[in-house]
């Protein structure tokens, strides 16, 4: 006959006695875990929240990006890369070139590991008088684009525009009732009209494209261009120092402009899209934050609170106990038992109730969460607070119980056995 | 001459209002191995008193307690507790059985109150001595008095002390489970075993191999 099996069997024959301690430690227990697993349900939810919007607005921003870089394309060219003697106030007012530089400029930019720009155009173009007609245009030599040593190749912005072609600006073609497949002298030399464009409103309307080594024969620059058209890349955003810094690298004697409000403007827009999404989702967690924290403000009210009235009620069920198991005690010291088993007599059995209750509180806690959200039980089975739960109810129960057991250990056997 | 147990000028007093009661007036008492003697007094008188201070229950105001050859009284309290569990048996009147056990279990008792738990077969044993081998899974409350009785007595003798301490054994039994108990008591001391027995009934005393008489209250002031 060991303490344990007289513990137990203890418990068998006193049922109701165990199980009103066992009621008050599991439903502590029960208080514990189901406020953790609040908390932890909320922390789920939020995740989930947060998981969603940012994928919302990953969605968002993909389709804003690919709009964007669509724009950016179909708007055309949005960088100018011009020699650095270029006096821009000159070419800005009159097209006036005064500066040229070697054409395997573009081929040495393509060449270069830059993901700042793409779409390299390189161009030879000045406002001349044509003497055929008798009109000023924008001659523009272009040889296409450039593809690139190391992306992929794109389509092409512009297309390069065969030897004997030429491209007509609208202007040009309306006034001079040029259409597709007429033939043009232009400088002494034959072209056909390959393309008619359509109206830009731009100093497009008066241009007419050829290609660039007839364009550099003309104007007698053999070997020399003096623009070369780019494609600011959307990982640039409007950085436009980046690109300055990486073709600086590559090209030290050029400049950089960059070109088209209406691209600043959709990326400032598309920016602050992005910006609102992402103060709208830190609204949200704050928001849950807050409602988190008064989450826990009244779990660290209700908790002690019920740990603290279940201490007495626990404590109460023992101190019964004892008295009632005066004569057990008494003969139980007269055959021998020191004060300390009797203490472990009853520590034993606040210890089983603990341990039962840390059980059946951890379970009722555990429900509550899966009552509320059943999809997520499993995430909620956490072995920290399956712990926290073991030892709380374990303390709970054997802090209960020591001023009882203590009380049983040191009755005097004497006077018990003289009562009776 | 050895004595097993030893009481001399042992006194017991309470505390009542602003005097004292005395509970066992000065007694010397002694018991021989192998001896039964009955203490034999009316009520208050302080037979239990005296059987609780012989056992190391109760300290005594005065006088010294031998058991043994060991000054109990001596002895630091776990001391006590382990020579108690060694060396006497207790039985009283009320049984003071565990409500919750079975008579084997009642019977090993003694085991959860010393921790040692390899007594099953000497409980057993003990059981069908005193012919409860056919009532071992049955718990106290559907046992006859005199069975609880003789389960109490089985309990007292599971380490084979040397002393019996018996209060008032008889006192809850009808004539013929009276004489069964006494008839064990009895055997036991034939065996070498030292037994003390309190009571009033002056027929159960004169059993005994010896009876030493208490005065009762009125005649000493004893208050027991």
């Amino acid at each position: 006959m060991t303490i344990w099996q007289l513990v137990i069997k203890e418990i068998l024959r006193r049922k109701p006695n165990f199980v009103s301690g066992l009621a008050a430690v599991t439903f502590s227990v029960a208080v514990l875990t189901g406020s953790l697993t609040i908390l932890r349900l909320h922390d789920l939810r939020t995740e989930q929240i947060v998981a969603a919007k940012e994928q919302e607005t990953r969605q968002r921003m993909t389709v804003l990006e690919d709009d964007y870089r669509k724009i950016m394309k179909n708007l055309g060219f949005n960088l100018l890369i011009l020699p650095k003697d270029q006096t821009l106030s000159d070419f800005y007012a009159d097209e006036l070139v005064s500066a040229y530089m070697p054409d395997s400029y573009a081929t040495r930019l393509a060449a270069a590991k830059i993901v700042t720009i793409r779409h390299l155009l390189p161009s030879l173009q000045e406002k001349v008088k044509w003497p055929e007609r008798k009109r000023t245009i924008i001659l523009i030599g272009t040889r296409g684009e450039v593809p690139s040593m190391f992306r992929d190749a794109r389509e092409p912005i512009l297309v390069a525009v065969p030897k004997g072609q030429a491209v007509i600006g609208h202007e040009l073609a309306e006034s001079l009732g040029l259409k597709v497949g007429d033939r043009i002298t232009l400088f002494g030399r034959q072209f056909t009209v390959n393309q008619c464009n359509e109206e830009r409103g731009s100093k497009d309307d008066i241009s007419i494209w050829i290609d660039l080594s007839q364009a550099q024969e003309i104007l007698r620059r053999p070997g020399r261009i003096n623009a070369i058209l780019a494609l600011k890349c959307l990982c640039a955003g409007n950085e436009l120092a980046l690109v300055r810094r990486d073709v600086a690298a590559v090209l030290p004697g050029v400049q950089v402009i960059e070109e088209g409000s209406k691209v600043l403007t959709r990326a400032e827009a598309r920016d602050r899209a992005a910006k609102e999404a992402a103060e709208a989702m830190s609204a949200e967690v704050r928001n849950r934050r807050q409602l988190r924290e008064e989450q826990e403000q009244f779990s660290s009210i209700l908790v002690p609170l019920v740990l603290l009235m279940s201490a007495v009620w626990i404590g109460l069920v023992f101190y019964a106990n004892v008295r009632e198991r005066r004569s057990e005690i008494g003969i139980l010291r007269a055959l021998g038992a020191r004060s300390s088993r009797i203490l472990s007599l009853f520590l034993a059995k606040a210890l089983v109730m603990g341990f039962v209750g840390a059980l059946a509180g951890y379970a009722l806690g555990i429900l509550v969460g899966a009552i509320r959200e059943a999809e997520v039980t499993f995430s909620l089975l956490e072995p920290r607070v399956f712990l926290l739960a073991s030892c709380t109810a374990i303390v709970l129960s054997l802090a209960a119980s020591w001023v009882p057991a203590y009380y049983a250990a040191q009755q005097d056997p004497a006077e018990v056995l003289r009562e009776e | 001459m050895s004595w097993m147990v030893l009481l001399e000028r042992v006194e017991k007093t309470y505390a009542k209002g602003n005097g004292r009661v005395t509970a066992l007036a000065p007694i010397d008492l002694a018991v021989r191995a192998g001896e039964f003697v009955a203490v034999a007094g009316p009520s208050g008188s302080g037979k239990t008193t005296c059987l609780l201070i012989g056992g190391g229950l109760l300290r005594p105001d005065s006088g010294r307690v031998r058991v043994d050859g060991q000054d109990l009284y001596a002895m630091t309290r776990n001391q006590l507790a382990v020579f108690r569990s060694q060396t006497i048996g207790f039985v009283f009147q009320q049984y003071h059985l565990i409500p919750y056990l079975t008579v084997l279990e009642n019977i090993l008792a003694p085991e959860a109150a010393h921790g040692r738990a390899d007594n099953r077969e000497r409980g057993r044993a003990l059981a069908e001595h005193f012919g409860l081998d056919h009532r071992l899974e049955h718990t106290p409350g559907e046992l006859s008095a005199g069975e609880k009785q003789r389960t109490a007595l089985a309990r007292a003798l599971l380490f084979k002390p040397k002393v019996v301490l018996a209060d008032e054994i008889t006192g809850n039994l009808d004539h013929e489970n009276a004489q069964i108990v006494l008839h064990y008591l009895k055997e036991y001391a034939k065996t070498g075993g030292s037994v003390l027995l309190v009571t009033h009934d002056g027929d159960i005393a004169s059993q005994a191999d010896r009876v030493q008489h208490l005065a009762g209250p009125g005649e000493s002031e004893a208050a027991w």
